[in-house]
């Protein structure tokens, strides 16, 4: 995967954004942006890290298309962007959907290897 | 991620491990079936999966080694998608925990990311080999 550029097809995206993601100052930044936009000064005050660090885990986030940095005047406040976040949770719920069908469908089957454990004549009763 | 049957740990070890029993519900998306299910179950043995699309003849084949058996606790292996988009290997660990008959089947995912490790690298983070491995365990929790 090229740097430089937020990954044209889903995986791709995925692997950035979790990348990004797989960091506690960067899901810090993350958080307080969910908040309001912030400039990386502001961004950088309650943290131990010098400006050009927070710049760094900035430009991972930018590439990520989590954070998207506008011009303002002499400003240039950085803002979260919910897509890719939106992206990672749908990949995750169709995976949740899928497994709970297939267990849902192994529940049954469970089931009916019980009976078949317990024998004809325990089927018998239980039709009875 | 984490689920409990309400069966006996060997019945459940068995569902997840009997080729004639997988194939009866491991079935992929809606309007897809399992039409290859080859397990090998011992150490070093192969399993191959493949799901068919009935629509369009569209497969996903997915396959790997076993590298560590304890029934009717326990199974670990490799796992590989026969797909360029999702290319990296990741190591698939089951648990198997009976308590009073209810059984807690447990899997974990470890992503050999090497993927994002180069991103990182080339970003200027220096993170280490651990930013290879991202531990997604709990992502499907």
């Amino acid at each position: 995967m090229k740097l430089g550029s937020y990954g044209t097809n889903v995986p791709e995206r995925l692997n950035a954004t979790f990348m990004a993601l797989a960091d506690p100052t960067r899901r810090a930044i993350l958080a307080r942006l969910a908040e309001s936009e912030l400039s990386v000064t502001e961004l950088a005050a309650p943290f131990a890290m010098s400006q050009p660090a927070i710049s760094k885990h900035l430009k991972v986030l930018e590439l990520a298309g989590l954070v998207s940095r506008r011009q303002d005047a002499q400003r240039r406040p950085c803002r979260i962007e919910a897509a890719p976040l939106a992206e990672v949770t749908g990949w995750l719920e169709s995976y949740r959907r899928l497994w709970e069908g297939h267990f849902q469908r192994l529940d049954a089957v469970l089931d009916e290897l019980k009976i078949d454990a317990t024998g004809p004549k325990h089927t018998k009763r239980r039709r009875e | 991620m984490t689920r409990v049957f309400d069966a006996s740990r060997e019945l459940v070890f068995d569902a997840f491990t009997k080729p004639e029993i997988v194939k009866r519900w491991l079935l992929g998306p809606e309007g897809w079936s399992l039409a290859v299910c080859d397990i090998d179950l011992r150490v070093g043995g192969a399993f191959r999966y493949v799901w068919r699309n009935g629509a369009d003849g569209q497969e996903l084949v997915v396959s790997g080694v076993y590298t560590e058996i304890t029934r009717p606790e326990r199974v670990a292996h490799t796992e590989k998608f026969d797909d360029p988009a999702y290319p990296g290997e990741s190591l698939e660990t089951w648990t198997f925990d009976e308590r009073d008959g209810l059984t807690t089947f447990t899997m974990t995912l470890l992503y050999d990311s090497v993927e994002a490790c180069n991103i990182a690298r080339e970003s200027g983070m220096e993170q280490g080999t651990a930013a290879c491995y991202d531990r997604l365990a709990a992502l499907l929790a």
